[in-house]
Order: C-alpha cells, then structure tokens, then sequence
C-alpha cells in the first residue's frame, strides 16, 4: 500500500499486485469500517436484549460454541438468525437501492417504479385474504406478484429497448392500479386478518429463523458479487447514455442486468420478511452523505443498510414489548428522522 | 449545495443532454419540447373539449347512481323544484358531491402541476410536501387520543396537520444559504412524510379500533360529504387556484433553472413561497374533504404536458378541467361498479387514470416530460 502520487481531492490509498489494483477512497473504507463495527455491536445487543435479558459474557461464551444450555438456545437458536437476517436483508435491500437510484438518476428511484413493491403485496394479500395460506404460500404469492408485476411493466413500457422514462411512468400507473386494489382487499377483509395484512405489509422479521437464513445466505452469495461488479458500468451510465456509451458501456444490457439483479435482491428480501419499506431508500442517501461522494454507491450503502435494519429490528422489538412493532415502520420512522436531521445539517455547513 | 444528488428528473436516456451546469441551474430539456397542440387556437379547441366533457361528466354524476334517474328528472330537481324524493336526492346528495368532486379534482390536479414544476421532478405529486402524512398522522391522532369518529371532525383537523407538516417540510427544506432548493425539498418532504406514515402505522397496528376507522378513511371518498364540506373547504380551493394561475408565468422561468430565472427577472424565493402555499391549500383542503386521492395530481398534469406543451399557464388551465373529469368520473363509476355497494373514488381513480397514461407513454410522440 502507498498514498497516491497525485492530488485527487480526496485522500485515496492504492493498493497494486501484478495482476490487480484497487483504489480505496480513505473517506469511504473509513466510513465502512466503522459502520461495520457498530453493526456487530448492534447485533451482540440485539441477542442480549429481550424478554429475557442475558449478560454479554455469556452471548459471546454462547456464540463460541460452550456455554449452559438454556442461554445458548435462546442466543443461537432464536436471536441470531433473526439478528443475522436482519444484517442480510438490511444490506441487500440498500444495494437494490443504489442500484435503482443510479439508474433512473433519481434520488426517488426504487424497485417500486417498475411496480415492484405494490405487485408483491398484492401477490401476499391475495394469498392471505382469498385464498389463505401460510408463510410459504405467502412468500411465493408475493414473488409472483412481484415479478409478474415488474414482467408486465416492462413488457407494456417496451418500444425498441427501454427507455428509463416509459419505464418510470408505465411503472408508476401500474403500481397505482394496484395499490388502489390492494387498498380494496384491506377495507373488504375482516379486521383481524386486515391487520394481519397491515403486518405483512410493514415488513416484519418475526418468525424467521434458520430455515430462511441459509436460502437467504445462499441466494445473497450470487446476487451480491454480481451486482458489485456491474457497479464501475454503473457509475459510467450516471454521466449519461451517449457519454456512458463513448467510454465503451454497453448501456442497455448494463441497465438490465442492474435492474434484473436489484429486482431480485428486492424480492427476496420482501417475499421472506414483507416489504421493509425506506432502507432502500434512505440508506444510499445516508451513505452518500457520510461518505461525501457525489454519487451513490454500493458497498457503504450496503453496510449501512445492514446497520439500519439491524437497530431498527432492535427498537421494533423493545419499544412497545411484548407487541411487536413490524420493523419496517421503525426503519421508516427512524431512519427518516435521521435523514432529515443530515439534509439540514448539510444545508447548513454549506452555507 | 456543493454536491449533486444523482437527481436529474428521470432523464430520458438516448437523447442528448444538456451537461448540467450545477445543481442549481440544471436543464431537463423540459422547456424544448412542444405538445401534441402547437398553436393556440388547437389547444383553445382542446380546452373547450375538455370543458364540455367535465359538463357531461358533471350531469352524468348528477344522474348515475344507487337510484339512477332519467335526465328529465334531474332537470327538473335542479331548476323546477317539486319536492319528490328525486328531486330530494339530486339537490341534497348528488349536486354537492359532484361539485366536491369539482373543486377537489381540481385542487389536486393544480396542487400536482405546482409541485412537478417547482420541484422540475415530474416524479413529485402533493404528497411530496407532506401533505397527506400531516392529513393522516393527524387524523391517526384524532381518532386514537381524541376519540373522534365523524367526518366533520375529521375535517379541521386533517386540513391543521396538512398546513404544520408542509410548513415544516418547507422551513427543514430551506435550512442554509440556498434556501429551498427542489432536492432538498423532495428528499426532506419525502423522509418526513415517511416518519409521520411509519408512526400513523405503528398507532393503527397497537390499537385495532384506530385500524379500522383509518383504512376507511385512507381510501380517499367523495361520499356522504354533503354541503357543509364544500362550502367549508370551497374558500381554501379557489385562492390556491388564484394564487397558481397568478404564479404560473414565474413558474415558466422557473423551469430554466433557478439562476436562469433569476436572470430572466424572476422572483425564485418568492415564487417558491407563493407556490408552496397554494400546494398547502389546494391538496390540504381537498385532503380534508376526501381523505388522501392518489394519481389525479401526479398524473393529469403529465398528461397536460403532453397535449399543450411546456407553457405553466397552459398546463395549469387543462389540468384544472381535465382533474375534475378523472375524478367525477371516477366517482360515477365507483357507484355503480360495485352496485349496491360504492367502490371508493381514491380506489377507481387509479383504475381509469391508469390505462389512459400508459396509452399515451406508448404512443411516439409523447415521449418527452
């Protein structure tokens, strides 16, 4: 490793091998490394707060495999696949999100303009409401509602390639077609089953244990790489098509498989924990504004989507115990307050 | 704002465009491209179209219904009074509503039409400023703290919490130097707006009863308002609908890009005020009156885009009759659809409004924002 010979504005290490370089922006390593950590401790709190309280000596003598028995149970059985899913879906749902926003150069992109989220939660209503089914019924209506959703909108927004803004809008006046259905669905239910409904729909990571943390673990394992690799293509299509394509971007095919991954990303997450809403959202534009990098990008906006999801889960168990909170409305509540707190402070440095 | 939130209105990819020149003075391109209608004589024919249409819409709302009535009946409850039952239903239930939907439809086309043009994103709707959380959480807290049930009650209050939050919205969004920039804006509307629906929900999830009363009201309805509701919110409508066709020619430059505007001679700050207050009025009432309607303010402005061109004064004319034909319509269909029960307007509005955008997003000449 040795600094950078030239001045770039921002400090930056390099590191080269014969066969490879990487160029860390210090700002950004810094900013992962610590947002890193402060997830892990997230997570330690979070298998030892609960109804019932474990000192950390003992999570830590759990988690290295010795221990008494009832403490290690709850610890590794019950708290640390819902702590670790959290971290999973946390960073998977922040990665959509950068993706989404980098490609409709939007601050507002998201998997829901190609009607994405409102497709999946009709898919989960109608399997709830009409025909009932459990968690697997749920999880797969909502998968096929999704992309069945995301299909047509592409499909109806198709005149020779895509174009970002057919897409947008087809994708806008599909999800509110569905949205007003999904309203429907809600106000015709039962009062009991609609609430049920209304969890689902705040995203909720009650109930998930190892039978979702190791398909999640496995899928994650694809889908991640992949959508880091398009991210160098990505930061090329921010400068426009035309400039994107002189550098050499194949800009449609990079703007499919973007999309193609950070729907499958975002589909995953929502058909095993419900649409978390907001990390998506939130989580690059933090990222973004802690970082001080003039585009969104991935890997900070994955750790600190993890960070998010993993205190926001925390706070939607503890705050209102024994009910617990669905934790995408914690996500939304807290992390929107925060958002706030770093758009004001920004304009006011600035100034 | 010394940085650039990757936040170019959705661009339109394989077209040329402008390098920005800073976030401040971006240009969308969107001050290039002409309408469907080139000539003011073709966009007068269109308005008077869309005039007569509302008129149809109108008399067929005062017609179609749980009991539907001949339209000599109806001419006769409105201008030859002679206390029949029908006569009762045209003048006490149907004439009020039609005419909330009137008003309301205009007020969130023209609130919708303010807000894409001042943020330049054609993604923002009124609900950017926070106008249907504030209505919400306030109407949550109502129901939750303050037991109310009635919609009179939720009047008031609904229309208080639209009116804090946009404020609030605004003062967050103009912290520093540059003032109200459109980015800051968006993102501080939309993260607040999220708190405020993630704490409306969490209320609803503890509390059953809140739950119930809130999915009814959330659908967005035109019905059982009957005349107070309009002539309550009637005031707040007509001066937001003054104040946007006042600003509509400021709003023109506006779309330039601040500096250019500002160079043009446009007031920026105080456009974006005047321009926020109507918003505040405009989809706060009709907020109040129908509980939050989707789409009719993100859509029909778009849809007037298409058909008149870039020029504000134009767009704000065809929305203010083109919203209410979306939403009367609507509101008619709702009635008998679902016949006997109602399907809320909120709910057909998307339904109908919907196919019509993605025809013409298909369509090749509409292409442009």
């Amino acid at each position: 490793m040795s600094t950078a010979p030239f001045n770039f504005g921002r400090p930056t290490l390099v590191s080269r091998g014969r066969r490879w370089s990487f160029r860390f922006d210090v700002r950004t390593a810094l900013t992962c490394a610590v947002f890193l950590v402060l997830t892990a401790g997230a997570v330690l709190v979070s298998l030892a707060y609960g109804t019932y309280e474990i000192p950390l000596g003992d999570v830590m003598r759990a988690l290295a495999g010795n221990g008494e028995g009832g403490a290690r149970t709850v610890i590794v059985e019950w708290r640390l696949p819902r702590a670790l899913l959290a971290v999973l879906f946390g960073a998977a749902l922040a990665i959509a999100g950068a993706v989404f926003q980098s490609i409709s150069r939007n601050p507002l992109g998201s998997p829901d303009i190609i009607g994405f989220s409102s497709g999946s939660y009709t898919g989960a209503l109608v399997v709830m409401l009409i025909s009932g089914g459990g968690y697997y019924q749920v999880a797969a209506g909502s998968l096929l509602g999704g992309i069945a959703t995301a299909f047509l909108v592409f499909v109806l927004a198709y005149r020779q390639g895509t174009q970002a803004f057919q897409l947008i809008i087809v994708g806008i006046a599909i999800s509110a077609m569905l949205g007003a259905f999904n309203t429907w669905l809600i106000l015709r239910a039962d009062i009991e089953e609609a609430m049920l409904a209304a969890v689902w729909g705040g995203g909720s990571l009650n109930s998930l244990g190892y039978d979702q943390l190791w398909p999640v673990l496995a899928i994650l394992a694809v889908l991640v790489p992949l959508t880091l690799a398009t991210g160098p293509s990505m930061r090329q299509l921010e400068l426009g098509d035309d400039a994107a394509s002189a550098l050499g971007t194949r800009t449609n095919v990079i703007r499919l498989v973007a999309v193609v991954l950070g729907v499958g990303l975002t589909a995953l997450v929502t058909a095993s924990a419900g649409p978390i809403a907001f990390v998506s959202l939130v989580a690059p534009q933090i990222a973004r504004r802690i970082t001080r990098t003039s585009s969104v990008a991935l890997v900070p906006s994955a750790v600190l989507g993890a960070f998010l999801l993993v205190v926001a889960d925390l706070i939607g168990q503890r705050i209102f115990a024994p009910v617990q909170l669905p934790v995408g409305i914690v996500t939304v509540s807290i992390g929107g307050m925060y958002f706030v707190w770093l758009l004001v402070r920004e304009a006011r440095r600035n100034s | 704002m010394s940085t650039t939130v990757a936040a170019a209105p959705a661009g339109r990819p394989g077209r040329a465009k402008a390098p920005s020149s800073g976030p401040s003075g971006r240009d969308d391109g969107k001050g290039q491209r002409p309408g469907l209608a080139r000539t003011n004589a073709g966009r007068s024919l269109g308005l008077l179209i869309a005039v007569v249409t509302l008129a149809v819409c109108l008399l067929g709302s005062l017609a179609i219904g749980a009991r539907s009535l001949p339209l000599p009946d109806v001419w006769n409850a409105l201008f030859a009074f002679d206390g029949s039952e029908a006569a009762f239903i045209v003048r006490d239930l149907r004439v009020p509503r039609a005419l909330l939907g009137l008003i309301v439809g205009a007020a969130l086309g023209v609130s919708g039409a303010l807000i894409q043009a001042l943020t330049r994103n054609p993604l923002a709707d009124p609900g950017i400023l926070g106008v249907n959380a504030g209505a919400g959480f306030a109407v949550t807290l109502g129901i939750a703290f303050l037991g109310l049930t009635s919609f009179e009650g939720y009047l008031a209050l609904s229309f208080a919490g639209a009116i804090v939050v946009t404020t609030a919205v605004y003062a967050l969004g103009s912290a520093g130097r540059a003032g109200a920039t459109p980015v800051k804006l968006t993102l501080v509307g939309v993260a607040l707006s999220a708190v405020l629906a993630g704490i409306s929900s969490a209320i609803a999830l503890l509390r059953p009863d809140v739950f119930d009363e809130m999915r009814g009201w959330a659908a967005g309805s035109l019905a059982a308002r009957g005349w107070d509701t309009f002539w309550n919110v009637l005031p707040f409508i007509t001066v937001g609908l003054v104040l946007a066709l006042l600003s509509a020619r400021s709003l023109n430059a506006v779309a330039l890009g601040d500096d250019l505007a500002r160079s043009l001679g446009a007031s920026v700050g105080r456009t974006r005020v005047v321009v926020v207050i109507a918003v505040t009025l405009l989809a706060g009432a009709a907020t109040a009156a129908a509980g939050p309607i989707g789409f009719v303010g993100l859509m029909i402005p778009h849809i007037a885009r298409w058909f008149v061109g870039p020029d504000q004064r134009w767009i704000m004319l065809y929305t203010m009759v083109c919203a209410p034909i979306l939403l009367v319509l609507s509101d008619t269909v709702g009635r008998i659809v679902l016949s006997p029960q109602e399907l809320q307007v909120g709910i057909v509005t998307a339904f109908i409004g919907a196919p019509v955008l993605i025809l013409l997003v298909r369509r090749k000449k509409a292409s442009g924002l």
